[in-house]
């Protein structure tokens, strides 16, 4: 063992240099082949999903399908991705499979936001500021005030996941009752505004909008590329993150920063779903047993992905519009998170 | 050299550590004892950056642990506290692998790997390397994170009460290898104990903490001694002399304490009914 003092001059040997994959056991590199082989599945089925979603059951001009099944199932993929990543590493900042940014009551925050402005500015100056500039607006100011909720959650009750919960609902419902308040003192005018622009659904996807939030969502997730190897130590824990050298409170600040911004784009795009995020993030730590954040984030994208398409392919294509996505996946959502909930001793 | 100077801290209003001031030897084991609530935990927080003291400031060699880099002190200083978040997807040699993330960032070079391998060798581990932490006993799974210590390849190692949680056999083989990493390696140990016997038997040097101050310090033999322990632990507790090792007699309840057939006097060896070692 005297050799781990001596490591400078051993590493000048030569011919020590062995290339990565001979230092993982057969065990360990099969456990890698199969999780690539899972993310090549998972990326596969997507692919399948949205060529599906484009071209089931055409009726009439192809042209006319292509450009509004486009725009709905480009926004899909963008919510789907926006969710999957915003959700994984919130779990893991949060140290929870229980806590995803909807859950803490997030996405009401939005749609809080959003009223707040419009009472303040009024409905016409709402929609005279271009959809661009309207989202960029929410997203910052959802921002700042995401990361004070967040800071506070986490600072006071950061111990204790039950608590967490509890004040996540808490603030999730209390989110909502003031938004109604907000939208009833409104005049009829702005509260039809404001319907529109939080209820937007995927059968009415605004181009630009799409555009804005497609370019957005990709800079969240480029933005968050650098940040994955330091989330694999934040996994951890607090005091042994610490010790390994991480500078935590910058990375979980920059990761809540990226989550803050991934939720608004799938807000902005859809509306709350209160558990899509809960049930992609899980299925992903399920079909990718490994604990690198480079794979598992990948695989949260592409299980969102699926979730949202493959849902939305249910909702829209075979009942025919009968039931929209959020009803589907609130349905499955929620009965798993009791499950979660139910299991809670051993996440 | 680790060198804590006037460090105070309280948590709301209860203080916890009253103005400590403290320098620790290189190249040896120091243990720091001391009942529930005397702040050695909080201490070692402090000396491992892992807390903002209200006041003092604390020195590891030349670096300021509040102000130096966070690589800076990740390569000399490795700590471990207790109760570790067991992530499930997490095998022993990822999680050793992570021993070098002050060096390599996550990106880890042949001599990484290396390094890894020693550590997996020097605590019996390559056995159990892709076995998940959770399929482990507490034992196997300590000493997975110790292997994960030895990997930062550090002078100083801290351990908040790594006896916590293990049977005797693995608690003392424990402390046998930790004499040993002192020993072979030179390296700087310092260790939270509750038991006053691993202190006494396997320590270079005993700090001993009451109310958040440093009462006493010393050899184990400077320590082990009755008055000293009263004043400490304020219990009274016989204090045995076996083959040179001190060892304190707590656990007799309700016995007479003192000069007795039961209990001889300090430095009096009595009949060796065990082997410590």
């Amino acid at each position: 063992m005297t050799t781990l003092q001596s490591r400078r001059e051993r590493a000048s040997v030569p011919g020590r240099v062995r290339p990565d994959s001979t230092h993982a056991s057969p065990v360990e590199q099969r456990r890698r082949r199969r999780i690539r082989v899972s993310l090549g599945i998972l990326a596969l089925l997507c692919v399948l999903g949205v060529v599906a979603y484009l071209t089931y059951d055409v009726r009439g001009s192809w042209e006319y399908a292509m450009d509004l099944r486009g725009r709905q199932v480009g926004s899909l993929v963008v919510v789907g991705a926006a969710v999957g990543a915003s959700s994984l590493v919130f779990q893991t900042i949060a140290g929870s499979r229980i806590l995803t940014p909807s859950v803490m009551g997030f996405d009401a925050l939005y749609l809080l936001v959003q009223t707040v402005i419009v009472f303040f500015f009024g409905g016409t100056a709402f929609l005279m500021m271009g959809v661009g500039e309207r989202f960029l607006l929410n997203t910052a100011v959802l921002t700042v005030f995401g990361m004070l909720l967040f800071r506070w959650l986490f600072g006071r009750n950061s111990r204790n996941l039950l608590v967490l919960v509890l004040v996540g609902i808490v603030i999730g419902s209390l989110f909502g009752s003031l938004t109604s308040l907000a939208s009833r003192v409104l005049n009829p005018n702005d509260f039809l505004t404001l319907q529109d622009v939080m209820f937007a659904t995927f059968n009415t996807v605004d181009g630009t909008l799409l555009w804005f939030a497609a370019a957005v969502c990709l800079l969240g997730l480029a933005a968050l590329v650098p940040l994955l190897r330091s989330l694999d130590v934040v996994d951890l824990g607090y005091d042994n993150a610490v010790a390994l050298g991480l500078p935590y409170h910058r990375v979980v600040t920059l990761t809540l920063a990226v989550v803050t911004v991934l939720v608004a784009v799938s807000t902005a795009l859809v509306g709350p779903m209160l558990f899509l995020g809960l049930i992609v993030a899980n299925l992903a730590r399920q079909v990718l047993p490994t604990h690198r954040h480079t794979e598992l984030v990948l695989g949260s994208v592409l299980v969102g992905v699926l979730c949202t398409v493959g849902g939305q392919f249910v909702a829209g294509h075979l009942m025919d519009n009968g039931t929209t996505l959020s009803v589907v996946v609130n349905l499955v959502g929620g009965i798993y998170f009791i499950l979660l909930l139910m299991r809670t001793v051993k996440l | 050299m680790i060198s804590v100077r006037k460090v105070s801290h309280r948590y709301d209003k209860q203080v916890v550590l009253d103005d400590v001031g403290l320098t620790l030897p290189v190249g040896q084991l120091t243990s720091i004892v001391g009942a529930n609530g005397a702040g050695k935990s909080t201490l070692l927080s402090v000396i491992s950056r892992l807390l903002r003291p209200e006041t003092g400031t604390v020195f590891i060699d030349d670096l300021d642990v509040q102000s130096a880099g966070d690589d800076a002190i990740a390569r000399r200083l490795a700590v471990l506290r207790q109760d570790n978040r067991v992530t499930a997807r997490l095998t022993v040699v990822d999680l050793v692998r992570f021993g070098r993330f002050p060096y390599s960032r996550g990106r880890l070079t042949p001599e990484d790997h290396a390094l890894v391998d020693e550590a997996l060798d020097y605590l019996d581990l390559q056995p159990l390397r892709d076995r998940f932490l959770d399929q482990l006993s507490g034992g196997q799974r300590q000493r997975a994170y110790i292997a994960m210590i030895l990997a930062q390849d550090t002078d100083y190692i801290l351990l908040d009460e790594p006896l916590n949680n293990l049977d005797m056999k693995h608690s003392s083989s424990m402390m046998t290898l930790l004499r040993r990493a002192a020993d072979d390696l030179g390296k700087t140990i310092v260790l939270v104990l509750h038991d006053i016997n691993f202190a006494s038997c396997y320590s270079d040097h005993i700090v001993a903490m009451r109310d958040g101050r440093v009462v006493v310090q010393g050899t184990p033999r400077e320590i082990m001694q009755r008055e000293v322990l009263r004043e400490v632990f304020d219990m009274d507790i016989h204090v045995q002399d076996l083959h040179g090792v001190r060892l304190g007699i707590f656990w007799t309840t309700g016995a007479p304490v003192g000069p007795g057939p039961l209990a001889p006097e300090p430095g009096e060896v009595g009949q060796p009914a065990v082997t410590v070692g």
